[in-house]
């Protein structure tokens, strides 16, 4: 619907008439801002939100370790975006659906995703529930109500808009939260999905980590406005522009959202002002773009000293208990990724299936062409033959029944 | 004479045509002052200021679409997708625009001074979405040139001639290839020409047809295949569209045998094309059935995608068993 109002000069509006302001509770020493209140969140909640932010933090670290001394081909680091990410994840039910940009594991850790399972992905090992065909970080969980990450950016966002659709004609309560960053909203799937969302009322929730980047792009030669958040104006959306380094405005601001997508079957937008302290990935090195000093100036702002420093002054929290988690977490990252490194590939049929819902004629002849090229020439080929002889597999790696399943 | 890598090469293309023709503008995400993600813009806004090599939202779409409008205007566009697996949000502007302009305009308006580079291909470990060969559906498009070059100084020479040529062409990269090919480039200007093949190794026995990246796994395929006894015809295509039957039909009337190699999926690749054009024209003097050696009809994989490339094992096997036939 168009409404309009007569004028008789020529009057023409920028968007400047809108200020947008950020939510904010929790100050970077701990304590609240005057005036904020903490949202409600008992001691149980408020570990399992630190717990996941930690988890992620050791496990980005140890992983870019890894990959630096060649042991794992790619990785992507959430760093500096955890409590973007995971307090959103945790304002929602567990059974609300996650579509997920690629920087976003921390939503995984906080809903249970082990160690060992982002390992199998990893390494795209035989117990990797994508079955290795995608590069590391393109986890998937049914089970965790997680999409399968796509790497073609903003895709998944539009899609946010008709799994929420769906949600909503299911009528059991629940949303859908999609996460992307400041440079997948400027693709066409971005504009599509909002305007979709609102024209036909869908509960869902976009998620912006606005983390100042898009691999080398600033945000300040990505969009000429104030941020993303005007745009819901357009598409005449809810919005709220949070501090994404402030855990507790990040879930607060999430309930919130939940709650009108929920019982008002609205789209909100959030856009959450953050910062993405590591490379883009591995294969990335932002000194060709930015400087030490603006990293440092973030740096002094990370989400998870500010959550730890909130938790211990609550006496929820101890310097004790920090270092034996962190502790205990780079051991099981490390034991974690030596399992999963020696771990078979996948099978050599897992290259033919799943194109369709069962393999075609063409592709079982391809398949076994291949086969057959594979015998001939088994030392080229080292994960085929294997696969293809399962002799040569190492005894007692077999896989365990409960090892599978579970995705 | 220098030595470049393949991104040293389209590097100092660029610089040439952008130093020659005030025109000529680069843009693409990450093209600006980082270079572009692969650096083979690196430099360029430094030398040619902001308004004419320059980071771009990241939207494929807008850039193609963008650049249809800037080479309708008389600019010369070389926009960069950052992966050919990213270049279909832009396939519409691609397919019914920049391909259509000319025709559908009866000449009033051309893009003719579009380039779009971007790199494809794999064996990079990039998975599905690093690593595919798109040239067969761009190759169904008529009003689009597609140039896809080997090595250094065919990617600097191609390269000049793209930027130049008064159509729209797509220049697919190796990347692969950007910084392990390494060989002579010169230091000046010059152009190779589009819708040329060329034969890079005459023989007699059997033609073995490629482009890119596949011509070094051809060439490894036929040092075995020599080995042999079986004398073979390398021919690089480079150019997929318009692609030149005359230097195909010449050799295989030769050598009666033709192998034609690609990593993108065999259904509906380009080598179908090929083959279905030499039978036509050669029917009579085949000795065997032209051989396909393709990636698999599946997406491209990751843990085993050494299993799934059309390697130089599997294009040698086709060799023989085309000698054999």
């Amino acid at each position: 619907m168009t409404t309009t109002h007569d004028v008789h000069t020529p009057s023409f509006m920028t968007g400047d008439e809108f200020h947008i302001p950020t939510f904010r509770l929790l100050q970077q020493d701990g304590s609240l801002f005057e005036g904020a209140e903490a949202p409600e969140l008992d001691k149980e909640k408020a570990l399992r939100i630190y717990r996941a932010m930690l988890v992620t933090r050791v496990l980005d670290e140890r992983m870019m370790a890894a990959q630096r001394q060649g042991r794992l081909s790619f990785y992507m680091q959430c760093t500096g975006e955890e409590a973007a990410v995971i307090g959103a994840t945790a304002a929602l039910d567990d059974a609300d659906m996650i579509m997920a940009q690629y920087r976003e594991q921390g939503a995984l850790v906080y809903r249970g995703f082990s160690y060992d399972e982002f390992m199998n992905q990893l390494f795209g090992n035989e117990l990797d529930y994508g079955k290795g065909r995608q590069m590391p970080i393109h986890y998937g969980s049914r089970k965790l109500h997680y999409m399968t990450i796509s790497s073609p950016l903003a895709t998944q966002i539009p899609q946010a808009t008709g799994y929420a659709y769906g949600q909503k004609l299911a009528g059991e309560g629940h949303c859908t939260i999609t996460f992307f960053g400041e440079g997948a909203a400027s693709e066409g799937d971005f504009h599509a999905a909002l305007n979709m969302a609102s024209v036909h009322k869908v509960p869902v929730i976009f998620f912006c980590r606005n983390n100042g980047y898009a691999i080398s792009t600033p945000a300040s030669e990505q969009f000429a406005a104030d941020g993303i958040a005007p745009r819901a104006f357009g598409y005449r959306m809810h919005v709220i522009r949070v501090d994404g380094n402030d855990v507790l405005a990040v879930y607060r601001a999430t309930q919130e959202a939940r709650k009108i997508a929920v019982e008002q079957n609205q789209p909100v937008l959030i856009e959450a002002m953050t910062y993405r302290l590591a490379a883009h990935s591995s294969s990335d090195d932002p000194s060709g773009y930015r400087s030490r000093k603006e990293e440092e100036a973030w740096r002094e702002k990370d989400p998870i000293l500010r959550m730890q420093r909130w938790l211990i002054d609550g006496g929820w929290w101890s310097e004790e208990e920090e270092k034996e988690l962190q502790e205990s977490l780079r051991r099981e990252v490390l034991e974690t990724m030596k399992r999963a490194e020696k771990r078979p590939p996948p099978p050599l049929e897992s290259l033919v299936t799943d194109v369709y819902a069962d393999v075609t004629p063409a592709l079982q002849r391809q398949l076994d062409a291949l086969k057959t090229h594979i015998r001939k020439y088994p030392d080229a080929y080292p994960k085929g033959a294997r696969s293809l002889d399962p002799d040569v597999r190492p005894g007692g790696d077999h896989k365990s029944s409960d090892e599978q399943g579970g995705a | 004479m220098p030595r470049m890598n393949m991104l040293q090469a389209i590097n100092n293309a660029l610089d040439i045509a952008m130093a020659e023709d005030e025109k000529v503008l680069c843009f693409g995400e990450d093209v600006g002052v980082f270079g572009g993600v692969f650096r083979a813009t690196s430099h360029l806004q430094e030398k040619y200021g902001r308004a004419r090599c320059f980071n771009t939202p990241l939207v494929e779409q807008g850039i193609i679409g963008f650049a249809n409008g800037l080479a309708a205007q008389g600019s010369v566009p070389v926009a960069e997708i950052q992966f050919a697996d990213y270049i279909f949000p832009a396939f519409d502007q691609i397919v019914n625009e920049t391909a259509k302009f000319r025709f559908r305009s009866g000449d009033l308006f051309n893009v003719g001074g579009l380039t779009i580079r971007t790199p494809y291909g794999g064996g990079i470990s990039g998975g599905l979405y690093h690593s595919q060969s798109p040239e067969a559906y761009f190759a169904h498009t008529p009003g689009l040139k597609i140039v896809v070059p080997r090595n250094p100084y065919q990617a600097k020479g191609l390269l000049l001639s793209a930027i130049r040529d008064p159509d729209p062409v797509i220049f697919f990269e190796p990347k692969r290839l950007y910084r392990a090919a390494v060989g002579e480039v010169p230091e000046e200007d010059y152009q190779l020409p589009i819708g040329e093949a060329e034969v890079t190794k005459e023989g007699s026995d059997i033609t073995v047809l490629g482009w890119g990246a596949q011509m070094e796994v051809i060439d490894r395929a036929v040092e075995l295949a020599e080995k042999e006894g079986i004398s073979c015809e390398v021919i690089d295509l480079r150019s997929i569209l318009p692609w030149d039957e005359d230097t195909v039909v010449e050799s295989v009337l030769k050598t009666g045998r033709l192998v034609v190699t690609h990593e993108a999926p065999r259904t509906g690749g380009f080598a179908s094309e090929i083959a279905a054009t030499i039978q036509e024209r050669c029917f009579l003097y085949l000795e065997s059935p032209i051989e396909r050696v393709t990636g698999l009809d599946t997406p491209f994989p990751l843990t085993l995608e050494k299993e799934y490339l059309p390697d130089h094992l599997k294009i040698f096997e086709a060799i023989k068993a085309s000698a054999a036939f």
